[in-house]
């Protein structure tokens, strides 16, 4: 076990407003953040017999960056009226989820290892009434975003000034819903919202560019009328750039293309389509864990 | 008495609601003219939101809506509304418990000329397992304004289900609405017919004919089909010798079944369950579909004589 790794940060430790430029202290901080995430998505995965790891190992970044740097949010006040609100489209990555959550202080982690149980408050995907912290259940496809978009559209009606954020996964982009929400908040320059595209090329048949190919995705973006960013999602300073310039700019939605590694920081889960929705056995969960403590 | 339009109320109504509550948000999918939520729109358009030709992402985004506390109504077709959009209505709304109104102003043969396509003779049964949502058919114009109010002062999500054809007045000024309760309009101790939306017109109008065969009918407007008035449903059949539903819907899985599943657990009744069997709608004005069909006061008169046979 690492020992070395800080006790959990405190709510609104690393938050934009209190230190605007990302230092070095704030991006060890969010470093140790990120690879707790992904030590525990393997953990409860493991323990659950089941679970999708590869999808989840590959948002850990983008999660540890909006909930302990981005996002205006209270784990002591969930429900607080101007909060930022964040929704996993792509619901079947929850543990990575109920990770950042437990990590930013919504619950204990220790109650993570339930992860799929009969008497668990952690489904297989998010359920917004059981868990704190969850502002959507999703898990059917394409809905997520459309949800996020009504939320950011909901803050504006109401003179809110609090931002959505949403991952949506590259398989998720065929759906036709995805595609009926985008050209909504392009065409309603819904500015307030955020969308991660979890660029990972693995979908569950095999490769996202054979089974059915997205791309070209910026263009297709662009001419939804969005704000849209390329960048590398497992890079902390290129994710917070990203988001800076979303907090800046005002006319559009905004789409940052996160170039991911399915599985990221398990060797033999990086770009394996097997670990799509696989857990790892014992041996495997003893090798991933000690990779990624000495990552 | 004139015939009233149950949309025009619905459209009517929620500009009423929605100039007294800033939380109100209506929602259409580019049939707004149709579903007269265009009323709503042309006055408060900040708070009306057409989305188009995106019947799914309409009621996803309704639910994001909500959940920041806002009241959103959205209308289309039940085809569209119920069918067409049955995941999103699951998962979107019920599942989030999100306080969403699903309007459909359109359904069944009622839809009439527009034929098949556009006839959801499907859309109580596909509503009715899903967890959290009630259900109501108003049965005129007057119930549909006080079914709209109620919906709109009460948290979580309704299904309501209009239609396009102009129904008879069955209710005065003073109806008050109660959800999950049965109204009985006619008392009768031989037989029972319990109807929703269009049909308790027809279902009166076979009342009347049967009398005159010394049939005692009594009439139930079940406008709840969710929750079930179940109390209703037994005592009526307790005191009269057998059952009718009818509805302008599949006989699979609406009015008729619920009725058969609460009676069958608990006060097994000989009953018909009259509504559309097996079959897909077809174009033509509605009373020539209902005849057609065999939803008619003359088809409830011969049922009501076989059964009690």
């Amino acid at each position: 076990m690492n020992n070395s790794t800080p006790s959990n940060p405190k709510p609104n430790d690393l938050h934009f407003s209190s230190q605007p430029v990302m230092n070095h202290e704030i991006q060890v901080q969010l470093v140790e953040i990120t690879k707790k995430i992904r030590i525990n998505i393997i953990k409860i995965i493991s323990e659950a017999g089941s679970g999708h790891p590869g999808g989840s190992l590959s948002i850990a970044e983008i999660l540890a960056y909006l909930y302990f740097r981005a996002m205006n949010i209270d784990p002591l006040n969930p429900e607080k009226a101007d909060r930022d609100r964040f929704v996993l489209s792509k619901g079947h990555a929850a543990p990575a989820l109920y990770s950042a959550l437990a990590l930013r202080g919504y619950f204990p982690e220790s109650s993570l290892l339930s992860l799929r149980k009969i008497d668990s408050i952690f489904q297989g995907h998010p359920h917004r009434l059981d868990i704190p912290g969850v502002e959507a259940s999703t898990g059917s496809l394409g809905q997520g975003l459309s949800m996020a978009c009504g939320m950011a559209l909901g803050y504006k009606l109401s003179g809110i000034p609090a931002n959505v954020y949403a991952i949506i996964g590259d398989g998720e982009s065929q759906e036709g819903q995805i595609w009926e929400s985008a050209m909504t908040a392009g065409f309603r320059n819904i500015n307030n919202l955020c969308v991660f595209l979890d660029y990972n090329n693995l979908q569950i048949d095999g490769k996202v560019s054979e089974i059915k190919d997205i791309t070209p995705i910026k263009d297709k973006w662009e001419a939804f009328r969005w704000h849209v960013l390329e960048i590398n999602g497992h890079d902390l300073f290129e994710i917070e750039k990203a988001v800076q310039a979303f907090k800046v700019q005002q006319q559009k939605p905004t789409l940052i293309i996160a170039n991911t590694v399915k599985g990221k920081g398990v060797s033999f889960m990086e770009n394996n389509v097997d670990f799509h929705g696989k857990a790892p056995n014992p041996e495997e969960t003893e090798i991933a864990l000690k990779e990624l403590r000495n990552a | 008495m004139p015939k009233v339009s149950l949309r025009k109320t619905y459209g009517q109504t929620l500009l009423d609601l929605g100039r007294k509550d800033k939380n109100i948000v209506v929602m259409d999918a580019d049939l707004a003219k149709s579903t007269q939520t265009i009323v709503f729109g042309k006055e408060i358009a900040d708070r009306f939101i057409d989305v188009g030709l995106s019947e799914q992402d309409m009621v996803s985004m309704a639910a994001g809506l909500s959940l920041t506390g806002k009241t959103v109504f959205a209308s289309s077709f039940c085809v569209f509304l119920v069918g067409r959009v049955y995941d999103q209505v699951r998962q979107s709304v019920c599942y989030n418990n999100a306080n969403v109104k699903l309007i459909g102003t359109h359904s069944g043969l009622g839809v009439g000329e527009d034929g098949s396509t556009h006839q959801s003779l499907e859309d109580i049964a596909l509503m009715r397992p899903l967890p959290n949502i009630n259900i109501i058919v108003p049965a005129d114009a007057t119930e549909t304004a006080r079914v709209i109010e109620y919906v709109s002062q009460h948290h979580g999500p309704y299904f309501v289900r209009l239609t396009r054809s102009n129904l008879e007045q069955i209710y005065d000024k003073n109806y008050s609405f109660e959800l999950g309760k049965g109204s009985i309009l006619r008392k009768g101790h031989d037989i029972s017919v319990f109807a929703i939306g269009a049909m308790v017109e027809k279902a009166l109008e076979a009342a009347e004919l049967l009398e005159k065969e010394s049939i005692s009918t009594a009439v139930i407007n079940m406008s709840t089909l969710k929750p079930l008035d179940r109390q209703t449903i037994l005592d009526i059949a307790k005191t009269t010798r057998a059952v009718i539903s009818i509805e302008d819907h599949s006989v699979y899985g609406g009015l008729g079944s619920a009725i058969a599943e609460c009676l069958s657990q608990n006060h097994p009744t000989k009953m018909k369950i009259m509504g559309i069997d097996n079959k897909f709608g077809r174009s033509g004005s509605p009373d020539e579909l209902y005849t057609h069909y065999g939803l008619s006061a003359k088809n409830i008169v011969i049922e009501a004589k076989n059964i009690l046979k």
